[in-house]
């Protein structure tokens, strides 16, 4: 039994088109984790010392969990308390919550990246807090983030092929749909894991460059 | 029905799982590491053949997604006449992948060695392979361990993706339990505070404890 070509190329469109679902995924998940990620961040920097801790004990436990099993948490309880919501938007949340906390990492590992001299500096002139932040820290943390941006929105993508366990129709439960219709699995399996490929070593080239370029403009290596 | 009324019907095959879940970590972290220091050791190799496999082979696992490689080994291999059990398969795609994680950490770990160790080292007129093992293996120790601990804790929620494949762990037995009686709260929230207790209160402690150790074999 060898690979057959003519079989890949007539469930190709089909893949392709389950492609798409799996971008959007990670896409729309992408896009609620970095505002979750802004939520933990203010969680950690409140003044209230109840408030912090919550959420970094919250934080610590959604972070040593498996992904897979908030999923099935989140699918299959919150109907139990009325609320309905489809696969979808239960991966998205689901998606968004635990990448949340990672980012929320990146963007506290970012503002303290920024010399406490800027605080002070701006202190010193009488700057407003939140003149500061937007005129001052802001701009310099960012490029700081950026690589562990990038690198989350490399790991969402990897991940998305979890949601296929709670009926998402992304890549990944196409291909075992496909596969199971035909009764083979070698040609769907092996093109998801091309299409994954293809796809995830230019994105994750592009993160590594945007490193190189960052840590350039820094000026921690010369360039 | 109350919580503990759940817990004594159901917690000992909760157990039963997580004592699997246990077992495979532990069977998986070390093929990690296996595969991580040859891999790590390759990356670095002069030889251009030996490098670009090792390169190929860390951009391929990293490159693509666990479950996807977990079901490739699992219901793919069979058609190149490879049948491997359900908890090998799981094992082997686990360690393959984090090995792939973990030789870019040994790269990094073998590079932050300073020079003058190498420099000493080919002074006293060693041999490659003894500089290797006795001068710069045992100092990269205090170096790699600190982001190998986030990789095995990741691989801890890994092990989850197992289940998929038909191994019979921790999460397999919540989502067996959860089709029968339909207490998910019960049995996914369970699930969730067991894999817990064992990444902050076993797991953790473990790998900061080899920190302690590594740290004070070289002196710091």
């Amino acid at each position: 039994m060898g690979f057959r070509w003519d079989f890949a190329y007539e469930i190709l469109p089909q893949m392709l088109w389950a492609t798409l679902n799996t971008i959007i995924a990670a896409g729309v998940g992408y896009a609620i984790a970095l505002v979750v990620g802004l939520f933990f961040l203010l969680g950690q920097r409140t003044p209230s010392k109840i408030v912090n801790v919550i959420n970094r004990e919250l934080v610590e436990f959604i972070r040593s969990t498996p992904l897979l099993i908030q999923l099935f948490f989140v699918y299959f309880v919150l109907p139990q308390f009325g609320i309905k919501l489809s696969a979808w938007l239960c991966g998205m949340i689901t998606i968004g919550l635990h990448f949340g906390t990672y980012l929320s990492e990146v963007y506290r590992g970012a503002l303290e990246g920024v010399s406490k001299t800027q605080w002070e500096a701006c202190r010193a002139l009488n700057f407003s807090t939140v003149y500061t932040y937007r005129r001052i820290v802001l701009p310099q943390a960012f490029p700081i983030a950026i690589p562990g941006m990038g690198n989350y929105l490399v790991g969402i993508f990897k991940d998305t092929p979890l949601l296929s366990t709670i009926g998402v129709a992304e890549l990944f439960h196409a291909a075992t749909a496909v596969g199971g219709y035909n009764y083979r699995y070698l040609e769907p399996y092996t093109m998801v894991g091309i299409i994954f490929l293809t796809l995830s070593i230019p994105a994750a080239m592009w993160v590594r460059n945007l490193e190189k370029r960052v840590n350039v403009a820094q000026g921690k290596i010369k360039r | 029905m109350s919580y503990f009324a759940f817990l004594t019907e159901h917690g000992p095959t909760l157990l039963l799982g997580t004592v699997t879940t246990i077992k495979v970590l532990v069977c998986s972290a070390i093929l990690y590491v296996i595969i991580s220091m040859i891999f790590g050791l390759m990356r670095l190799s002069k030889n251009p053949a030996i490098q670009g496999i090792a390169t190929v082979y860390i951009e391929f696992f990293r490159g693509t997604s666990l479950l996807v490689q977990l079901f490739w080994v699992y219901y793919v291999l069979p058609f190149f006449g490879l049948s491997l059990e359900a908890f090998v398969a799981g094992v082997v795609a686990l360690g393959m992948n984090f090995g792939a994680y973990g030789a870019e950490i040994v790269r990094a770990g073998i590079l932050a060695v300073p020079k003058g160790q190498w420099e000493a080292a080919h002074a006293l007129n060693f041999s490659p392979a003894k500089r290797i093992k006795r001068i710069i293996i045992p100092q990269i120790f205090p170096i790699i361990l600190p982001p190998a601990a986030n990789l095995t804790v990741e691989l801890l929620k890994a092990t989850a993706l197992v289940a998929l494949v038909t191994v019979v762990d921790l999460t397999f037995e919540a989502k067996q339990i959860n089709s029968i009686t339909w207490l998910s709260a019960q049995c996914f929230g369970t699930a969730l505070l067991i894999y817990y207790i064992m990444a902050r209160f076993a797991l953790v402690p473990f790998l900061r404890w080899l920190e302690v150790i590594a740290a004070r074999k070289v002196g710091r």
